[in-house]
């Protein structure tokens, strides 16, 4: 045997010089050169995947900038996964510790609001309840009830308009000025085919955790004191945007025997 | 074990972009395929769009992600994964590459080189007998594009290619613009290649388009870059190819810098007429 480059030392420097640009080509590697097409294909690609998850954030700081960021980002934190629709969720962290963007302090809401799209996008299925059902179920029995929400749904708090400088970002509305100081709850799901992100408001987003922490649509009720006009609305607001995939079992049973089969 | 076969024609590749000119066309292509990492989602838009275009087409599940070539175990989850989208779309074909994409659970998202020897040669056999049985369908293994060799080859990659076929009955997938990369990057003559291929394995050839550039050497470098049209040069090596195999199922490839859907169809037609040209060139030697 000559000069002992084990299949087993090809792979493991390879995957090395892979991640470090600094490192030179293995020894493995003919030509050493060439090695650098390789070295871009797995930086370019990945970084490719990060953009066509993150558009707003590459539009909010321009290109140069964001393929400079995305290369550290893909470099230090490449995918343990080969789904590659299921990479960059730990890119929102990273881009707020990222020095270079802090003068852009609303960039990780951004990014978490396009996180949460993309999570939407590909999330498990599951058929919305129908709002003309909730008059079928008794106010005491609605009280008792745990709804259990959409799996695609998340929310999204923020101390900046992020969800209007995302939609404006992404040319989903026209631009225009934005109070920066107008803090926004956002939220993403997608009930049926198309991903629905919007803003909504404070009680609406406290609502929401409650429920998707488990509280009761009763307790939930509490929350809001003296103002069960507004509960009213947000729970109606609940089954119209058709976020409620079922109410919980006691509920259910209630409304099977009145519905007599 | 199953031997799901595509039709020889020209099928194109199924992006989302194109979904409703597919639909409204009742088809627009031989066949289509994907893939099967991007449809590993847990559910979603994707999922129905493909099982549409399913409903019209034959589909070819083309993998990217198990990393045949790699040192490691191949990853059982992910078989899982292939295994489930196989029984849900029953594709005409599986197609995988030779080549490793993960190291160390690191996935590198790029299709990556090994020495061609009888220890790399033992493993691949070995991931490929543990796909197959666990997939219970025969898979194709395609030829990779290469930039440069790699220390510890002791085989051709056609006497690997056969060998490994051999071991496991696989088929192949031959990507001819591969063919032609790689013989440009290390040297050798890509219609000797094709000459010396085992075509009677070959279950599917992909085209593409390729990027070249010029390196400080005035050496010229070839890109395996699936972003513009087939170049001439491969069409031509095609062409040679079906006039000695016959027609086979061909795709065209296109991965980055989607064009309209027209520009894939007017690609694929160009495949159909050479197929066609092979088609009556056999019947005249008949």
């Amino acid at each position: 045997m000559t000069a002992a480059v084990s299949a087993s030392d090809g792979e493991a420097a390879m995957a090395a010089a892979l991640l470090a640009p600094d490192l030179p080509a293995p020894a493995a590697v003919a030509n050493g050169r060439r090695f650098a097409v390789y070295r871009n294909n797995v930086a370019v690609g990945l970084i490719d995947a990060i953009a066509a998850t993150y558009p707003a954030v590459l539009a909010l700081v321009g290109e140069d900038f964001f393929r400079a960021a995305a290369r550290e980002f893909v470099l230090a934190h490449p995918p343990r996964s080969p789904i590659l629709i299921e990479y960059g969720g730990d890119f929102p962290d990273w881009i707020v510790g990222f020095p270079p963007a802090q003068g852009v302090p609303y960039l990780g809401d951004v990014a978490r609001i396009e996180w949460a799209w993309n999570r939407a996008y590909n999330a498990a299925d599951a058929a919305p309840m129908d709002a003309a059902r909730l008059a079928e179920v008794s106010p005491e029995d609605l009280i008792a009830s745990r709804a259990t929400l959409h799996p695609s749904i998340s929310l999204i708090a923020s101390h900046y308009p992020a969800m209007s400088i995302w939609a404006q970002a992404t040319e989903r509305v026209e631009r225009s000025d934005l109070d920066m100081a107008a803090a926004e709850h956002g939220l993403i799901a997608r009930p049926d085919e198309t991903v629905d992100a919007r803003a909504i408001s404070s009680p609406m987003a406290a609502f929401l955790s409650a429920l998707s922490s488990g509280a009761t649509i009763g307790a939930a009720a509490e929350a809001f004191g003296d103002e069960q006009d507004l509960f009213a609305e947000c729970l109606t607001a609940l089954f119209q945007l058709r976020l409620v995939v079922g109410l919980d079992a006691a509920a259910e049973e209630n409304q099977q025997q009145e519905g007599g089969e | 074990m199953t031997e799901p076969t595509l039709p020889s024609i020209s099928g194109l590749p199924f992006k989302h972009g194109h979904f409703d000119e597919i639909v409204e066309a009742g088809g627009g292509a031989g066949w289509f395929e994907v893939h099967a990492e991007n449809y590993m989602g847990a559910g979603g838009p994707p999922h129905r769009m493909l099982e549409e275009v399913r409903a019209l087409r034959p589909l070819s599940l083309h993998g990217v992600g198990l990393s045949i070539g790699g040192e490691g175990r191949l990853d059982r989850d992910h078989l899982n994964r292939l295994k489930a989208l196989i029984e849900r779309f029953q594709p005409a074909s599986f197609s995988e590459h030779l080549a490793w994409s993960t190291h160390d659970d690191v996935y590198f998202n790029d299709l990556l080189p090994l020495p061609y020897n009888a220890a790399t040669l033992t493993r691949v056999a070995d991931h490929i007998d543990e796909a197959q049985e666990a997939l219970g369908v025969r898979m194709l293994l395609e030829n990779p594009s290469s930039y440069t060799e790699l220390a510890g080859s002791d085989m051709s990659e056609i006497d690997f290619l056969t060998e490994v076929a051999r071991r496991t009955g696989c088929g192949l997938l031959l990507d001819v613009n591969n063919v032609y990369v790689s013989a440009n990057n290390q040297g050798f003559a890509p219609d000797a290649y094709l000459a010396e291929f085992p075509t009677h394995l070959v279950g599917e050839v992909h085209l593409a388009g390729h990027a070249a550039e010029m390196e400080a050497d005035s050496g010229r470098l070839l890109i395996d870059s699936h972003d513009r049209r087939v170049d001439a040069a491969v069409w031509g090596l095609f062409k040679q190819l079906i006039a000695a195999t016959g027609p086979l199922p061909v795709l065209i490839e296109w991965d980055a810098d989607i064009p309209d859907f027209a520009v894939l169809q007017a690609e694929a037609a160009i495949a159909d007429r050479a197929l066609a040209a092979a088609r009556g060139e056999l019947i005249a030697a008949q």
